[in-house]
């Protein structure tokens, strides 16, 4: 049930974000539904073979942000009103803008010209669905 | 309950060529060290000292509440001990060591056994001179593990397995911590392992502990810092500096104290934070012991 959530040696990120971020997408598409008890740390350790210190650590973040609620000497269930999906994406996108803005420094790119790029890139991946689509 | 399965505190031990300095050591139950070092770090001594097969010469150790090695006939009941010189008979099946534990510990479990036989693709029938290394050292574990110890201590559980044989292992490792009394304590100089499924890590070298931390503030505090600097610049002042490297304005910075605000100290000083790389255990590992060895040095 929980061996679905995939953690890749290769993926630069810490293990617990990688769990972290595979939990909200479970919440975001209702595979974990709202108020819904979710696996004991130790429960999820094990069906992962990662250590219960990773894990609880994702918990800890996972309910600094209001995705789920741990009760104390029950458990954690999935927080009554954890709104994911603008949330999530919205988080992910300032990741990305942080680093675009960081390489557009490094290539000594001015604000305007990465508004270009911006639209640039986007006209592109317009075009590439567009193929996609199409075949 | 005791609260801490292991406790060390200032063991030394002697030999000819290798000293054991002034060791202490704190093993929640419930929770899984991995014990890291290089080959001749200590690590085997260490364990010997806790196992009661060698004395301390000063210092104390307890483990699962008995002073060692004084008391270890009643630890020994609830240690589970896997190490590479660990001989079977050669001549027995593995069912014949399987019946002999059974007699000796009151609390081996027959029908994990048998199920732990299926997981690790043994037969009972098989005799230990017939087995493969991987083999053997699943035998072993699994004579371990069905006496359902207190604490598992496991000298280098991994060295010469496969990847799957490996997987199998790990995963009955973290299947024994879903009993929140059940400890173990691991070596390995296989980073990747203790990574994956150890709460705590420690870190041997040259006979002394350089270093000792749940893996999360490991994985937290070392990050390599790749500045760029304005020319005639000096470095800025970074906290818990382990490693410079890189070249002069492109400096590589590795911090054992990392923490997000240090960006900022840096972009006022002038100097501009290119990239902040997360680090690996065993690059953690590494470095920790060349600044370590230079400290001795210098």
């Amino acid at each position: 049930m929980h061996s679905d959530i995939v953690i890749s040696q290769t993926d630069g990120r810490p293990m617990y974000l990688q769990i972290m971020e595979q939990i909200k997408q479970r919440i975001a598409v209702g595979e974990w539904a709202i108020g819904e008890e979710i696996p004991s740390i130790r429960q999820l350790a094990v069906a992962l073979r990662v250590s219960v210190i990773t894990i609880k650590r994702a918990y800890l973040e996972l309910e600094r942000e209001g995705v789920i609620v741990t009760q104390q000497g029950k458990g954690s269930i999935v927080a009554p009103n954890a709104r994911l999906t603008p949330r999530l994406y919205d988080e992910e996108l300032a990741e990305h803008l942080e680093q675009v803005v960081r390489l557009g420094k490094l290539l000594g790119l001015t604000p305007a010209e990465l508004a270009v790029r911006l639209q640039v890139a986007t006209d592109e991946f317009a075009a590439g669905r567009l193929t996609k689509e199409k075949v | 309950m005791n609260e801490l399965a292991v406790h060390f505190e200032g063991v030394n031990k002697r030999y000819a060529h290798f000293t054991l300095n002034d060791i202490s050591l704190d093993l929640p139950t419930g929770s899984i060290m991995g014990f890291i070092g290089a080959n001749g770090a200590g690590k085997s001594t260490t364990i010997r000292i806790l196992m009661g097969l060698v004395r301390q010469d000063a210092g104390s150790v307890r483990v699962l509440g008995h002073a060692m090695p004084a008391e270890q006939t009643s630890a020994k009941m609830d240690i589970g001990f896997v190490s590479e010189d660990m001989r079977l008979y050669g001549a027995a099946t593995l069912g014949w060591h399987m019946e002999f534990i059974r007699s000796i510990f009151p609390k081996w479990d027959a029908p994990y056994a048998t199920d732990l036989l299926r997981r690790f693709d043994l037969k009972a029938e098989q005799k230990i001179k017939g087995l493969s290394h991987g083999q053997r050292v699943k035998a072993a574990l699994l004579l371990a593990l069905a006496r359902r110890p207190k604490l598992l201590v496991l000298d280098e559980p991994t060295t010469g397995l496969d990847p799957v044989a490996r997987r199998e292992v790990l995963g009955e490792l973290m299947a024994v911590l879903a009993d929140e009394d059940r400890t173990i304590l691991f070596s390995s100089h296989n980073t990747l392992d203790v990574e994956q499924i150890s709460d705590q890590i420690t870190f041997i070298d040259r006979g002394r502990i350089i270093d000792s931390a749940d893996k999360e503030i490991f994985l937290d505090r070392w990050r390599r810092l790749r500045l760029a600097l304005p020319p005639d610049a000096a470095l800025p002042h970074i906290p818990g500096v382990v490693e410079i490297g890189g070249s002069g304005r492109l400096p590589v910075v590795t911090t054992k104290s990392f923490e997000p605000g240090m960006v900022y100290a840096c972009n006022d000083s002038g100097a501009t934070v290119q990239a902040i790389d997360t680090m690996t255990l065993e690059e953690i590992f590494v470095a920790n012991v060349q600044s370590r060895r230079q400290e001795q040095i210098a």
